[in-house]
């Protein structure tokens, strides 16, 4: 365990560079020559192209050409998966269908690319783009998932299909039972960069990408898969991520094509997608529906529960998320089933978002948990505690660390729960009805394999390197924490070099597991650095000869007896008496085989405290509580921050995102940031959160947990909830729009 | 201007472009009478120029202090053109729709989406940039509002942010900084997908109440 030392809440480390437009993101990086490329996508979502005119775009100023599937460039590694997310690329389970970009007339999904025109300015491309004509046959079109559950396919791997403890349909037979559906729409990450990627072969086989991407290393293998090309030779930049939520995860088409046709053309090429593509080419959350089942006893324990998720996906793939998963171990409860089914239909394909399915599902099970609780006339937090389990009950085993009890009563406490009243619809202020709701959130914590190198000068600066990438959670800041604290090195004078492929290998941003990752890696290489300035200070002759090294502190540069101040030693002089200028450090890190005695999650509780307008229906969120039991917060501001940042997607979740498909043409009728609400300033109040910050005893040496997915699991449950508080409705499917409450009013 | 050559760059003078785009103008003219030569010009890759010509069109404008005379597309927005010919990138593209606050700059003192703006509109005018907004760079003077957003920690990913920043002070400027809830209302137009609202609002309020000059 690391030593406690404490963990101020320092600025973040590439503050500055944020604040002065410093800050260069892909599409910020000015290569000589660049051209641009504009994507032109599909008017229908299934069907083939019958006719394609690219004359006039041809011989539109400046165009240097027009890729469709007859002309595409070969991309010779497209037989070999292209996958590219957490560990690196995975083989995608296969349906019948297959989509390669550009490589067929056969159309899958409204908005697949049919043409990338490229032009030496941005314009030319956009305008030549216009004069590109497409005529096609068209099929029948499935994109209705309400229509088609039952068409639900079980899918292969590890989160699909069933899972059974005790009795399936024990739930029937309790005292108080509850079956209730609910339904999570289409939403979409809609991170504010725009997705694209700007590829620069510098020579014949040798490749500069700067992308939009969660892991650079993801991206390199990728490209070196659909290349056939060392991996050595391509390198991926993305120091600054404009947020990716889950949208970055893996490689897409678009960006392998872009990278074949920079090549043909011989130029720097730059697609920056619209933020109508954004709906279509960069996934999104899958439509899923629910339904519940839950039965317990009349002193509130649960009996049964049973949980049933269809989420949609592609017909050319299984995009599959853990959306039951939290019903399995969650509360203490002897038969728990859960299936989970895939609807392949004419629609491009998810992917994580933010919370992932463990989000979705999360609405679904905390929901059902404060109906249940309102039939038993038990408080939602007194329901839950009576089912509190101590122990993993899907698989037997302890958990890491679970501090949830004392979350759920500091964040009682802060949202003033005892002003809530049991009875729903009794609180009126004014024109207003008052709520209050809580939920749980709570996802894997995982501990990956990373590397990390450590640079100690003499001069006392001190540089980190990691080809991680940090998408805003200020995953810097935090590395540079760990390394304060392991080597007692000032913040101001800790480098971070991140986000390269040119870096020790790291995972991709994602699963809220970095910290976690790199954080131990970066540990372990600050160790082996403190461990050779002990050597050195203790050896014979050294300074502090005769010491124990379990004595020795180490902190603004001088190693000391921890006992007796005054014998001590600059680092700088230790190291210059030894003709050092630099210690250098590299780690792999991964977690050991103890780890799998464990469970490992992070938890979070969210309480809310909600106005509606019976009149209008209008859902306002007056207050947020996010309390998170995350392990140790190794930095205490970014931290705060990305809990804040998961209220404000929350509450987007909860009251207004969905992205609405005409199911005439299977096609998004919202596709932009003016129909499609994100929650903006006017819609967050402010926000109290709350960090357990008890250090986790297993999973890492900083005893730190995730919190990325935390932040957002669970709160749009408390926000249903707290609207059924304030009005005695509930509303089972998301968005919470004034329409939905309206109805239920009535 | 190496790459942008083709697209404007600085010329001499706004006068001296204006002159040579009436005549190219009526080199033009005299092409399109004679539509053979024409045809022959196009296919020696004259109709480059001939685009060019209809294309092109001088613009003058002050941006964060340094006056250029361009000469650009008519139809090349304020936020690419910052971007993609100016080379000020601080200024991101979140939508090019207006619906997102991410291109905010000032236009005479006022918030303007640069990508709602055509960059023609703006001649005359002075620009300010989040690069022009204090001295900045690695370790020159912050504007306080820049400075409240780094103690606020009024970001994540930071792509919204210079947005948000000029947006910030002009909303104090226009004086729609007196609450809380006025500043949600007057921001409402800058959306943080990371969801830094909470914390972008502080900074607002903190430096409002510093009455700091914005
Ligand atoms: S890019 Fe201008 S408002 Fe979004
Ligand atoms: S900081 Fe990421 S969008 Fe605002």
């Amino acid at each position: 365990m690391m030593k406690d030392l404490t963990n101020p809440p320092i600025d973040r480390i590439d503050g500055r560079m944020k604040v002065t437009g410093g800050a260069q993101y892909f599409a910020d990086f000015d290569l000589p020559n660049t051209a641009y490329c504009v994507i032109v996508g599909s008017e229908i979502a299934r069907g083939s192209i019958a006719s394609l005119d690219t004359k006039k775009a041809l011989g539109a100023p400046g165009v240097l050409g027009v890729f469709t599937h007859q002309n595409m460039p070969p991309i010779p590694g497209w037989d070999a998966p292209v996958g590219g997310e957490a560990d690196g690329p995975a083989p995608k389970p296969k349906t019948e269908e297959t989509y390669r970009i550009l490589s067929s007339p056969k159309i899958l999904f409204d908005g697949q690319p049919i043409a990338i025109v490229v032009a030496d300015t941005f314009e030319r491309a956009t305008y030549a783009a216009s004069l590109v004509k497409a005529t096609y046959t068209k099929q029948p079109t499935r994109t209705d998932l309400h229509k088609h559950v039952s068409d639900g396919v079980a899918p292969k791997g590890a989160e699909g299909g069933n899972y059974l403890r005790g009795k399936a349909d024990a739930y029937q037979t309790a005292p108080v039972t509850l079956e209730a559906n609910y339904t999570i729409p289409v939403e979409v990450h809609n991170p504010m960069e725009l997705h694209g990627i700007l590829a620069h072969w510098t020579a014949a086989n040798t490749l500069m990408i700067y992308a939009k991407t969660q892991g650079v290393n993801a991206t390199q293998q990728a490209m070196a898969q659909a290349f056939k090309l060392d991996p050595k030779n391509i390198h991926v930049h993305t120091e600054f991520m404009g947020g990716g939520f889950g949208m970055g995860l893996r490689t897409w088409p678009q960006e392998t094509a872009v990278v074949a046709i920079a090549r043909k053309i011989n130029r720097p090429l730059k697609l920056v997608v619209s933020r109508s593509q954004m709906f279509t080419l960069v996934g999104h959350r899958p439509y899923t529906v629910q339904t519940i089942n839950m039965g317990a006893d009349r002193d509130g324990k649960l009996i049964g529960i049973a949980h049933a998720a269809t989420a949609e996906t592609a017909s050319y793939e299984d995009f599959t998320e853990a959306t039951v998963n939290m019903t399995k171990f969650m509360y203490a409860c002897p038969n728990v089933s859960t299936r989970y089914r895939l609807v392949r239909l004419d629609r491009s394909v998810p992917i994580w978002m933010r919370g992932p399915g463990e989000a979705t599902g999360a609405f679904a099970l905390e929901s059902a948990m404060d109906e249940m609780a309102h039939k038993l006339n038990l408080d939602p937090i007194e329901f839950r505690l009576r089912n509190y389990t101590e122990t993993d009950p899907e698989h037997n085993r302890p958990y890491s660390s679970k501090h949830l009890k004392e979350a759920y009563q500091r964040g009682a406490e802060a949202i003033g729960w005892k002003n809530r009243k049991n009875e729903p619809g009794s609180v009126r202020e004014g024109d207003w009805l008052i709520g209050y709701g809580m939920s749980t959130g709570t996802f894997n914590a995982f501990r990956w394999e990373a590397s990390a190198r450590i640079l100690l000068k003499a001069d006392g600066s001190l540089t980190i390197q990691s080809a991680v990438t940090d998408i805003g959670p200020g995953t810097g800041t935090a590395l540079t924490m760990i390394a304060h604290n392991v080597l007692g090195v000032p913040v101001d004078r800790i480098k971070v070099e991140y986000g390269d492929t040119s870096l020790p290998k790291a995972p991709t941003q994602g699963g809220s597991a970095i910290v976690s990752a790199v954080g131990s890696a970066v540990y372990d290489a600050c160790t082996a650095i403190k461990t050779e300035l002990a050597g050195l200070a203790l050896r014979a002759g050294g300074p502090l000869a005769g010491q124990q090294a379990d004595e020795l502190t180490l902190a603004d540069g001088v190693l000391s007896v921890e006992k007796e101040p005054k014998k001590k030693v600059a680092v700088s002089d230790l190291m210059q008496a030894n003709n050092l200028t630099v210690l250098d450090k590299t780690k792999d890190s991964k977690g050991g085989p103890e780890l799998g005695k464990y469970s490992m999650y992070s938890f979070s509780v969210h309480f809310v405290q909600v106005r509606v307008n019976p009149q209008t229906g209008v859902v306002r969120v007056t207050k947020a509580v996010s309390v998170a039991d995350s392990g140790r917060i190794v930095s205490p501001k970014t931290a705060a921050s990305q809990m804040i940042g998961g209220v404000a997607g929350g509450i987007g979740m909860a009251l207004t995102e969905e992205a609405i498909i005409d199911h005439r043409f299977g096609r998004f009728v919202n596709n932009n940031l003016a129909d499609y609400h994100v929650a903006v300033h006017a819609d967050v109040p402010a926000i109290e959160t709350i960090m357990i910050d008890k250090p986790d005893p297993i999973i890492n040496p900083m005893g730190a947990k995730g919190m990325g997915e935390i932040a957002l699991i669970g709160f749009a449950g408390a926000v249903a909830n707290a609207v059924f508080n304030a009005t005695g409705q509930r509303v089972r499917d998301l968005p919470i729009t004034p329409d939905k409450v309206m109805q239920k009013l009535a | 201007m190496n790459q942008h050559e083709h697209t404007g760059g600085e010329s001499a003078s706004a006068d001296s472009s204006r002159r040579s785009f009436l005549k190219q103008s009526s080199a033009l003219a005299a092409l399109v009478l004679t539509p053979p030569t024409a045809m022959a010009a196009a296919d020696q890759g004259l109709d480059e120029k001939m685009a060019a010509a209809f294309e092109q069109m001088p613009l003058q404008v002050n941006v964060n202090g340094t006056a250029h005379r361009l000469s650009i597309e008519p139809r090349v927005t304020l936020l690419d053109l910052l971007r993609e010919q100016l080379h000020l990138t601080g200024t991101k593209k979140g939508c090019d729709h207006g619906q997102c606050g991410a291109c905010t700059v000032h236009v005479d003192g006022a918030r303007v989406n640069a990508c709602l703006t055509l960059a023609m509109t703006t001649e005359g005018s002075t620009v300010t940039t989040i690069e022009g907004l204090a001295d900045g760079g690695p370790t020159g003077a912050l504007h306080p509002m820049q400075a409240a957003f780094i103690k606020h920690d009024g970001f994540q990913c930071g792509y919204c942010t210079p947005g948000q920043i000029m947006s910030a002070v002009a909303c104090i400027r226009e004086g729609h900084a007196n609450s809380p809830d006025e500043v949600r209302e007057y921001m409402s137009g800058n959306i943080c997908r990371c969801g830094a609202y909470a914390n972008i609002v502080d900074a607002i309020m903190d430096v409002k109440k510093g009455g700091a000059k914005v």
